[in-house]
């Protein structure tokens, strides 16, 4: 057992709102600046639609992430033959289109205009070149159109359906959409890693952070073909690969990252994972159907005194340990099996996890009366506005028993609920969906309280990161003793 | 007097100044150290432009390398002159590779409004630098005849008696003009890699080769902390 300890974290679905705030506290925290301008660490997506980058899910263009071919797992567009052949021109590259072209307003003519007949205008101006530009697209221009003929009919995920239930899903009673925010989701086998031939990508030790060392960055950009998810960004001002850092400078004084600490739904949750990376190998060569499955695996119990043997013997501290057994994203994971990778088939390992959202027809209307009662308990699930298949496509590596299983819980958890609040069922009733999802009354209730009466340092459980005992960690605490008191950057050694 | 300048001072100056200032870059300012990509802005006209000349520069400076590096095994190669054509015919045709690439490239400079943007004065400089280089490189080819074999046997002999610091200018003063040029040129290059996007050709990643695929990095000695304490 090698247990390396990994900040994580689970996004609930049913709870987003799509209103881009956590977009808004990223870009004015951390791209806010000259050639990231187009950037957005963290956006927000409507599904079905086409997404930001324009159309990323589809991996035939941008060849991001990992493929198995045969027994091999290798690199799809990107990885030291792939890469260094298309180094002096990455074909599978997004360029700025693909995103869009940042721009802002000439806000000064409004008011230094010289006067005239004409109301003076703010025109756009492009934020890459300066000039005037037409706005044709931004980074949510697909925002609520889910029936949209240019944006949702072009959504990838739609290769996994059939053609009446594609038309099904753009009938005008039945349009639905959910939202997807998304961020890096620093993985364990992280692909973009893997494929940046200057080695400037790394994943922190402590808490799994994956990084852009911005020194070491030789603008290759093989990291952008490479992450399935197109979360890292290539800056053309500096010319160095950017992406979401986890706010690390904010969690290491044991405070929440941005976009987790501004979100208006209280849909995300951070807190710390173990897992055994001596799995990673074996887990990133499964079968498709076994890939979810087998992650969830290597996430090892942080109350089994093996594991945190295993955890102390690697250098792991007790804070990361207590932080890890009071993780919300063991629960929703591993404990209650509720949250699920996005696109775990690129088997990068992500490490942020989706809660997939219960959107069910509750009633419909019979002869022009509404029934909302329920024939069994999981009827509505069947009737899902958005196809399981649809869900399992995002979510489930294509396996709908997977997404099946979720939304039967989650239903479960609202029966039961509902039999407590509103009592228009039985108790009996309640249970009987209890017992068929495979949950027991007080997960039901735990599931409940983490969904809704969460506070804020149940959703964010931030290991202290024992400051006072930097110096421990990189030497003896006596040696240091010796040495400070003046300030020498460099230390008074002659030869 | 201008021969012993160009080519007997030049070369040292040349070589002193590339590797003092690359080193001194790299170790000051080395977020510095690589050239600003521009495929993001506009990859269409790059893909015209960078694979031929990268591809086409290649076969031809490692064709030079190799006249350098084994002189006596090239002049007995093609001795037979159907090599001899061959190897000539490859060379141009490669050469013209290089310099259809990098004429697409200043013309890819100077048409996009994105690239303007981000292309610096030393960009262009080094740009018709290299223009001259391989214009001159393919004149070279086509009034000069069989280069391979005379490049073996005078401009090797220079280069090596420049490589054991007594450079001999019997080799290179009765040279034509443009050959002249073409080994001015190129040692004008040299000096100016380490103030422009030449430099990223010092930092070719070869190491990628044989690296593990992930990089894990610890702040501390992980297990040490444990046992120390």
């Amino acid at each position: 057992m090698d247990i390396r300890s990994q900040i994580s974290m689970v996004f609930h679905l049913d709870k987003c709102i799509g209103c881009h705030t956590c977009s808004i506290a990223c870009k004015n925290l951390w791209t806010d600046r000259k050639g990231a301008e187009y950037m957005w660490w963290n956006n927000v997506e409507t599904k079905p639609g086409t997404g930001y980058p324009h159309k990323w899910e589809d991996q035939e263009e941008y060849k991001g992430g990992w493929v198995k071919i045969g027994k091999r797992v290798e690199l799809r567009g990107a990885g030291k033959f792939r890469g260094l052949k298309n180094i002096f021109h990455n074909p599978h590259l997004p360029v700025l289109d693909d995103y869009y072209e940042p721009w802002t307003y000439k806000y000064d003519d409004l008011i230094s205009s010289p006067e005239g007949n004409d109301q003076p205008t703010a025109r756009p101006v492009s934020l890459v070149t300066g000039e005037h530009i037409e706005i044709k697209a931004g980074p949510n221009w697909d925002d609520d159109l889910s029936g949209s003929e240019l944006y949702a009919k072009n959504d990838a995920n739609f290769a996994a359906l059939s053609k009446k239930e594609q038309e099904d899903m753009f009938n005008l009673e039945r349009l639905v959409m959910m939202y997807l925010p998304r961020i890096c989701n620093h993985c364990l086998n992280p692909a973009c890693a893997a494929a940046c031939p200057s080695g400037a990508i790394y994943k922190r030790g402590e808490d799994g952070v994956v990084l852009i060392n911005q020194e070491q960055c030789r603008a290759w950009r093989m990291c952008v073909t490479a992450c399935p998810y197109k979360k890292t960004f290539y800056n053309w001002h500096t010319g160095k690969s950017e992406k979401c850092i986890l706010c690390y400078p904010r969690i290491e004084v044991g405070e929440i990252p941005a976009c987790m600490h501004s979100c208006v739904g209280r849909i995300r949750y951070l807190g710390v994972l173990l897992y055994d990376a001596e799995k990673i190998e074996k887990l990133v060569h499964l079968e498709d159907d076994h890939l979810i499955e087998g992650q969830r695996e290597a996430i090892v119990d942080p109350f089994d005194p093996k594991v945190i043997a295993a955890a102390r013997a690697n250098g792991i501290h007790d804070a990361m340990i207590e932080a890890a057994q009071k993780s919300p994203v063991y629960r929703w994971v591993k404990e209650w099996k509720l949250a699920l990778p996005l696109h775990a088939e690129y088997r990068t390992l992500p490490m942020l996890f989706y809660v997939p959202p219960l959107l069910p027809i509750m009633g419909n209307v019979t002869e022009g009366t509404y029934n909302n009662k329920n024939q069994t308990y999981f009827t509505s699930i069947e009737q899902s506005r958005l196809p399981i298949k649809y869900l399992a496509s995002l979510f489930g590596v294509g396996n709908e028993g997977l997404i099946r299983s979720v939304l039967k819980k989650l239903m479960a958890v609202r029966l039961h609920r509902r039999s407590i609040e509103v009592s228009d069922m039985t108790p009996e009733f309640a249970e009987g969906a209890l017992r068929e999802a495979g949950l027991t009354a007080r997960e039901a209730e735990e599931i409940f309280k983490l969904t809704s009466l969460c506070t804020f340092v149940e959703r964010f459980v931030i290991p202290a990161s024992h400051r006072e005992e930097a110096i421990e960690m990189t030497k003896m605490v006596l040696d240091h003793k010796g040495e400070t008191g003046f300030g020498f950057l460099d230390g008074p050694e002659r030869i | 007097m201008l021969d012993i300048l160009l080519f007997t001072v030049l070369p040292y100056m040349a070589f002193i100044v590339a590797m003092v200032m690359a080193l001194y870059r790299y170790r000051t300012n080395s977020f510095k150290f690589s050239s600003l990509s521009s495929e993001f802005l506009e990859n269409n006209h790059l893909f015209w432009g960078s694979v031929p000349w990268h591809y086409g520069i290649l076969v031809v400076l490692s064709g030079h390398l190799i006249g350098f590096l084994f002189p006596r095994h090239v002049l007995a190669f093609g001795s037979i002159p159907v090599r001899l054509l061959i190897m000539e015919v490859t060379a141009l045709i490669f050469g013209l590779m290089a310099l259809f690439g990098v004429c697409m490239l200043i013309y890819r400079r100077f048409t996009h409004s994105r690239i303007k943007i981000v292309t610096t004065g030393m960009d262009i400089f080094i740009l018709v630098l290299l223009v001259g280089q391989v214009l001159s490189g393919v004149l070279i080819a086509l009034f000069y005849r069989w280069g391979i074999n005379w490049y073996t046997v005078s401009l090797v002999p220079y280069l090596k008696s420049v490589l054991v610091l007594s450079p001999n200018l019997n080799y290179v003063s009765p040279l034509p003009h443009l050959i002249k040029y073409h080994i001015v040129s190129a040692i004008l290059i040299l000096v100016f890699i380490p103030f422009s996007r030449f430099m990223h050709f010092l930092v070719v990643p070869v190491h990628y080769l044989w690296r593990n695929w992930q990089r894990v990095i610890w702040n501390y000695d992980r297990k040490m902390i444990r046992k120390r304490y």
